[in-house]
């Protein structure tokens, strides 16, 4: 017989549910139970494009080395979905353990003589305590958090301290919730053997650490940064950024003297207009953004470019799932890369940053804004399903009180009355950044005309040759200001000298982070760069030539950051070699370890061949 | 400070208005469009009505999408700040605008083609928010600046320059506008300053949506026979219902009309339309009836010009999204970020 999975603080279970049944909550009672025992927890929604009835996941690693990657394969299952029995079982390691609701007989034929079944008659335990439908269905899923508790070692008082700060106040809640949860321990205690060979034992490795999700990181960042206009139109992934941005305005942003709000949030007719609202607000000096996801990039593309050449602040948030087209709606992917990078006709290229968690969202929404107004131009915040609507354990949020808004380079009336020569698109500094007037400054001086179309220093309507040039070759500089200003690579030696590199950004991180362990204990040495923005600064361009070969790993089937180095950098082709995930679900750090170790394990054969001849 | 009205010495565009701006500094560079068009004459009644209405130049923000009548925004008012945008999406540029600075004055310039056609959605949209601003629709029929096709808003059966007629049903704006909720609805012809100017004022000192749909012919492309927005025939059809005067205080008000004949709207920001009334079974007031009226008279293939509705109770976004009485743009960090206490506090609820 398979020996049953012995692992403490270091396995991976999944719940399988039905949209809609109120899991969600019970399930993030359980990961939040044991990052109180000190233990990370990477959790992660799996769901389908529906709201109601049809299959939902819930998979949750936890690792005591703080990995936060998904990791792959299930030790444990808890099946409550009837629908896909078929599959979950299937997906569990064999020796691991399946956890369900044996209220109703399942045939024997079921269940797979690998694995550890555990049956606790849920919907009988639950039917017998309550008697209202709704709380039946609710507090089954307390109960089986409450079991699960038992069998994996965990204290019931951390459930308890959990339930008494989310039900402050509501005591018949409170005791409504503790009593499900004993009533799932109970069961455990006298029925089944426990504690599991998979267990939670208390550690100290969570330290400050917040679990949060991307979007909600990113709203509270447009607050921090000063956004007070935001336009949106609902498209998975991104709704729930415009909604905490709503909440985290509601509670922090009204006026306390008036009542009246700091903020205006529209939620528009389509794309076209949230980033129309969203351009026509930046003109008028307000801090404004737009979050959205591919198929909303692909309707803004006329306003970009004319936000882009008529130079307009502008912060557009693209939470990036799988395309193209509807593609894969509720599926992660970093495929929008070149959609944005050069978005909109005629030569253009735009500013992306590269988040790699929520403490990072909530910086760079805040960054965006600043990024905006001193560049005068779109500036794109590329996140993905997996950071925005996924919770993470990572560093709190932090914020310098002494911080000021960048609010660039705003000529005001002062500076006008002063006689200084205003020219909207006229490069006095040197580095490629014009002065703007803000609408009403001044009743004589300042005034012009934006438009897309072509024009003199001054703004004044030309199409001749040279003044034409004149501005895109300006353009072109200040694209060169801006890689000196966004966030610049993070750099990583190997503990060795090496002549591999590996380069990643974005959600692929923490699952890169984990292969570069992995590898380096087989003796695999990689020195990386965490890129976290584009234009590309000249260390991306050293970094690459320092190596024999970079790894560029990415989750698209194009290697669109590849292809993006190779064209802007002017480098060798043959010195990048792409690893690419991109089914859908997040990359793991076993993925990256194969790619790599293959390739490098084929490249150096003939070399090894030749040593031994 | 009492204001002394000087004697005009000079030519009358030399003359200067209450806030001290001749009827000069209100104009724009010179008009790039052909000779006769109606969409300069719009332009000068645009001028006209900011000079008469005291209004400082530099308070207006002009915003247009494309097209020729999208382009005359650089042609009045030129130390405006004028935002020359993309086509059909005007509206979306104006409301986030409006948004970010609610002490400025919007008016929006467009085409039919711009409005009717590519930029239906956002016309719409923008009406129903309530976005207070004046909203010009210069109407020809015809996309004049690509050369001449009918636009959405060409009748049914019109014919175009090179002969060919026009199978689709018009886009009636007028009828859009009042169904969504415009608070100011009016319909006017480039060729009738004395009725557009102070139709103009009263959209710029509305608190709401207002809207003026200005038949304005297009010389080169659609103002020949059997064309109905050519200048002969929108003459010829032309019904106007009121005629308004465009006071700025209740105390000038004067009685000059028979009772019963005039009907006096006070408008949000104090100001007062005194209506005349040129039809005895026409209401501005009641929004139903309006649009009944213009359904009834457009199929007899009348144009029904004037005020056409007004709701002097009008409410607009900014109500409706209890918005600060500053503009948010003006709002700093001070005002803005919630500062690194609230932000520990948050992080704590993340643990
Ligand atoms: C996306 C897009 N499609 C097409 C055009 C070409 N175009 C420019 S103006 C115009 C029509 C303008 O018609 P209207 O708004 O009626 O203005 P008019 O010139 O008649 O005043 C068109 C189709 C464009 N500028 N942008
Ligand atoms: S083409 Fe028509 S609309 Fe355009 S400027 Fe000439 S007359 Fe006016
Ligand atoms: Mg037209």
């Amino acid at each position: 017989m398979t020996q049953p999975i012995q692992a403490t603080n270091d396995f991976v279970i999944k719940f399988a549910n039905v949209n809609g049944s109120g899991s969600a909550s019970a399930n993030e009672l359980f990961a939040k139970a044991v990052i109180r025992m000190g233990v990370p927890v990477a959790p992660r929604n799996i769901f389908p494009s529906n709201i109601q009835g049809l299959p939902t996941w819930y998979e949750a690693r936890i690792c005591e080395k703080g990995y936060s990657g998904r990791r792959g394969g299930v030790d444990m299952m808890v099946a409550m979905n009837p629908q896909t029995w078929d599959a979950d079982v299937a997906e569990i390691e064999p020796g691991g353990y399946l956890l369900y609701d044996s209220t109703r007989p399942i045939p024997p034929s079921k269940f797979r003589a690998d694995i550890q079944v555990i049956g606790v008659p849920l919907t009988e335990i639950s039917n017998t305590a309550y008697t209202d439908p709704r709380q039946r269905q609710l507090f089954k899923n307390i109960i089986y958090v409450g079991v699960l508790s038992v069998l994996l070692d965990m204290d019931a008082s951390v459930f308890e301290k959990l339930f008494a700060e989310q039900y402050k106040g509501k005591e018949r809640l409170l005791d409504s919730n503790v009593q499900a949860l004993n009533l799932g321990r109970d069961y455990a205690k006298r029925h089944l053997k426990h504690p599991l060979g998979i267990r939670v034992q208390r550690a100290d490795n969570v330290g400050d650490q917040i679990l949060v999700d991307g979007n909600s990181a990113i709203a509270l960042g447009c607050v921090y940064g000063g956004a007070t206009v935001a336009a949106w139109y609902p498209i998975t992934p991104s709704s729930s950024v415009a909604e905490a941005f709503q909440k985290y305005c509601e509670k922090l942003r009204v006026d306390p003297a008036t009542g009246r709000n700091k903020f205006a949030i529209v939620q528009a007719e389509d794309e076209l207009a949230s980033i129309g609202m969203v351009i026509g607000a930046g003109w008028n000096g307000a801090r404004a953004f737009t979050a959205t996801s591919g198929p909303g990039i692909s309707l803004m593309q006329e306003f970009i470019g004319l936000a882009h050449f008529a130079e307009i602040p502008c912060t557009i948030i693209d939470v990036q799932r799988g395309g193209p087209s509807t593609g894969m709606p509720t599926r992660t992917q970093q495929s929008d890369v070149l959609l944005c990078a050069y978005a909109s006709h005629g030569d253009t290229k735009h500013i992306l940053l590269f988040p790699q968690d929520p403490h990072e969202c909530f910086e760079f929404g805040a960054t965006a804004l600043d990024l905006a107004d001193r560049l005068q131009t779109p500036i794109f915040v590329m996140t993905d399903l997996d950071i925005g609507m996924n919770q993470r354990l990572c560093k709190p949020f932090e914020w310098d009180e002494a911080r000021a808004y960048d609010r660039g380079k705003v000529m005001s009336a002062e500076d006008l009355e002063a006689g200084k020569d205003f020219g909207r698109y006229k490069d006095v500094d040197g580095d490629g950044v014009p002065w703007r007037t803000l609408p009403g400054t001044h009743p004589t001086k300042g005034a012009f005309f934006t438009r897309g179309t072509t024009r003199d220093a001054y703004a004044r309507y030309s199409e001749r040759g040279p003044d034409y040039v004149y501005n895109m070759e300006r353009l072109l500089k200040k694209f060169a200001t801006a890689a000196k200003i966004v966030p610049q690579p993070v750099v990583k030696k190997a503990a060795k000298d090496t002549r591999y590199g590996v380069i990643y950004y974005g959600s692929t991180t923490p699952a890169m982070q984990e292969a570069l362990d992995v590898l380096e204990a087989d003796g695999g040495h990689f020195d990386s760069m965490r890129l976290r923005a584009f234009p590309f600064p000249e260390s991306v361009h050293r970094f690459i030539l320092e190596h024999d070969l970079v790894f560029l790993v990415e989750q698209n089937r194009d290697a669109q950051l590849r292809s993006l180095i190779i064209n802007e950098l002017e480098i060798d082709p043959a010195r990048v070699m792409p690893v690419l995930h991109y089914d859908g679900t997040p990359i793991t750090a076993r993925f990256i370890v194969r790619a790599i170790a293959k390739a490098v394990r084929e490249r150096e054969k003939p070399a090894t061949a030749k040593e031994a001849a | 400070m009492t204001y002394i009205v000087k004697p005009q010495l000079h030519h009358p565009t030399l003359t200067k208005n209450k806030v001290g701006y001749t009827r000069r500094d209100y104009e724009g560079r010179i008009s790039t469009l052909c000779a006769g068009c109606g969409h300069d004459s719009i332009s000068a009644a645009i001028i006209q009505a900011c000079w008469e209405l005291d209004i400082e130049p530099h308070r207006v923000a002009k915003l247009s999408g494309i097209g020729c009548s999208s382009k005359t925004p650089d042609y009045f008012l030129g130390a405006s700040h004028g935002f020359n945008t993309v086509h059909g999406r005007m509206p979306s540029v104006m409301t986030g605008a409006n948004l970010a600075n609610r002490e400025l004055l919007y008016l929006g310039v467009s085409g039919d083609g711009d409005s009717a056609s590519i930029g239906l959605g956002q016309f719409a949209n923008a009406m129903r928010r309530g976005v207070n601003m004046a909203y010009i629709v210069e109407n020809n029929g015809v996309y004049g600046l690509t050369k001449g096709q009918f636009s959405a808003t060409a009748d049914r059966g019109s014919k175009s320059k090179k002969g060919a007629i026009n199978s689709d049903s018009a886009v009636d704006l007028v009828g859009i506008a009042l169904q969504l909720g415009a608070t100011y609805v009016a319909r006017s012809f480039s060729g009738d300053k004395a009725q557009l100017v102070p139709l103009i004022k009263g959209a710029l000192a509305h608190g709401g949506a207002a809207f003026i749909d200005v038949l304005s012919p297009c010389v080169t492309f659609n103002n020949h026979a059997g064309s109905t927005k050519s200048f002969d025939y929108v003459r010829q059809h032309n019904e106007a219902v009121s005629r308004i005067d465009f006071i700025t205080t209740k105390s000038e008000i004067t009685a000059e009309y028979a009772a019963g004949e005039v009907i006096e709207v006070q408008q949000h920001d104090g100001s007062m339309l005194r209506l005349r009334k040129l039809k005895d079974d026409y209401d501005p007031t009641d929004r139903l009836a309006a649009m009944n009226y213009m359904q009834s008279h457009a199929a007899r293939g009348e144009v029904v010009t004037g005020l056409l509705y007004v709701d002097p109770l009008a409410t607009d976004l900014h109500l409706s999204m209890n918005t600060m009485e500053v503009p948010l743009a003006s709002l700093g960090p001070q005002e803005l970020c919630p500062g690194k206490a609230a932000l520990d506090k948050i992080n704590a609820s993340f643990r």
